[in-house]
This record gives structure tokens, sequence and C-alpha cells, in this order.
């Protein structure tokens, strides 16, 4: 293991994190709700239910942050080395995976840790490891 | 209002996102490269989120009711599944195959990358497989 010390943000990152857990504290203070994507997103399939309009707009939130923070198609935001088949492998794992542990890194990740969930806690430290491991295969065994 | 306060903390998660480097599936998959050359500033987003947002939980866990005067939904379930366990697994492989997660993924689609496009709408996909799944299963339990 090395450091990647030239590409090391920690003050940003902090500041990041922040404006995230800020989020998770407006939603259940206001609305009352965890903040998991995967979860608002989920409930938005399957059967109609009543508490759609809160979900559709904080999605819309989140797809609306590059457009205001300036960032459209902006390299800042993302570089996506993972080919086409890749994307949409790990697409579609991510979306079974996550309905299944009902959360992903900011339901369990952030909210639950935050809540002090042991459930939340087991979740995210296998997920840790799953992408870890998924990394570590693809990188360094199979070095792709 | 409640759809106004939803919008605001998805926009604020959004900017928190891309600020922190979150959105980002290279630095993303820097990070859960521990073997090579490793980038540890995403454990200072999660250091920074759970500061904050442990904070509000705390503030909301005195009342049952929130400040919009709606009932606080906390997470029902404490257990340790085999549906956690299992699904939290896939869902690992699949972040360390392409480094998005979900709400990242939502974000870069808003930037307009073509390949996050592709990323939600599969993703999109499998939320729906677990619907079915489980909606079938529910079926055959009743029938």
């Amino acid at each position: 293991m090395t450091l990647d010390l030239e590409h090391f943000t920690p003050s940003l990152s902090f500041g990041g994190g922040l404006l995230i857990g800020l989020a998770a504290a407006v939603l259940i203070l206001f609305n009352g709700r965890i903040a998991g994507v995967s979860g608002i997103l989920g409930g938005l399939l399957g059967a109609p239910r009543r508490d759609m309009a809160w979900r559709i707009a904080f999605v819309a939130g989140l797809l609306t942050a590059p457009v205001l923070g300036g960032l459209v198609d902006h390299p800042a935001v993302a570089s996506i080395e993972a080919g086409w088949p890749q994307v949409l492998v790990a697409g579609l794992l991510v979306g079974i995976g996550t309905r299944y542990a009902s959360g992903c890194t900011s339901g369990h990740g952030v909210c639950g840790i935050s809540r002090g969930s042991v459930r939340s806690i087991a979740g995210t430290l296998t997920f840790m490891a799953a992408g870890f491991l998924t990394v570590f295969v693809q990188r360094h065994l199979l070095g792709t | 209002m409640v759809v106004i306060t939803a919008w605001v903390a998805g926009l604020v998660f959004g900017l928190g996102l891309m600020m922190s480097g979150m959105a980002n599936p290279a630095k993303v998959l820097s990070f859960l490269d521990f073997a090579g050359v490793w980038d540890p500033s995403l454990a200072f987003v999660m250091l920074g989120a759970i500061l904050l947002a442990s904070l509000g939980f705390f503030i909301a866990r005195r009342g049952s009711l929130s400040w919009l005067g709606l009932t606080i939904q906390w997470p029902s379930s404490t257990s340790i599944t085999w549906r956690l366990i299992l699904g939290s697994a896939t869902f690992g492989i699949g972040w360390g195959l392409a480094g998005f997660c979900p709400g990242p993924a939502l974000v870069a689609l808003g930037a307009g990358y073509p390949k996050a496009v592709g990323f939600v709408l599969a993703m999109l996909a499998g939320m729906m497989v677990f619907e079915l799944i489980e909606h079938a299963r529910t079926g055959v339990e009743r029938a």
C-alpha cells in the first residue's frame, strides 16, 4: 500500500461530508425521514403509495445539484473508467443488492452508523469488504 | 413545504457528494484500492457526514413529530439477516465494479454523463427485479 498524496483531499472531503450530514439532519428533522437514497428511489417503484411527492423532490434535488453547482459535464464531477458492460452489470447488482439489504452507503453507511444501529454497521462492513475485494481481484489479480 | 425541505435535503446531499469527491467513481475506486495507491479521502467524508447526521438524529429522537409535524419514521428492523448480508455483498461487488453507489450515480446523471444514465437505468431494472421477486413471493404465500 502506498498513499496517494497527489489526489488526497482531506478538507474538501470533510467539508463535503458535513454537507451530506447536514442534508440527512434536514430530512429527519423536517420530514421525519431517513436519507437513504436506495430506499427513497426504490419506494417510487412497485405498488403506488401516498408518499411519492417528497421522494420525487429529494431525487430531483440530487439531480439538480450539478446544475446549480455549475458543474454539468465538468471533468471535476466524475471520471468513469469502467466500460459499458461493466457499468450495466454494476448497476444491476447495486439495484438488487441495495433493495435486499434495505440500504446503501447513505442509509446504512451515513444514517445507520449515526443512529448507532448495529444492523447498519454489519451492512456497511459487508459492502465495504465486498467493494475492497472486488477492486483487489480486478486490479491486482486480473490486472485490468 | 414537505416537498421543499425534501428537495433542499437532496440538493445539499448532492452538493456534498460533489464537493467530497464521492460522486467521482475514479476517486471511490482509488479509496477501495487498499493494495494499490490508496487515497484515504473518503474516510473523511464519512467522518464529516456522521458528525452532523448524528447531531440531527440526536435532536430528532427527543420527540415523535418532525418540525413540520410529521411522524418521524425510524427503521424498525434491527436484526442481522442473510438478506442484509447477501444484499450488502451484492451491492458491494457492484460498487467495486464501477465506483458508483445510488446517490453519486444520480448526481452524475444530473451532470449529463451517458454512462451514469446507463448505470441508473440498470440500477432501476435491478430494483424492479427485487419488486417482482418479492411480489411473486408474497403472492405465493397468500395463496
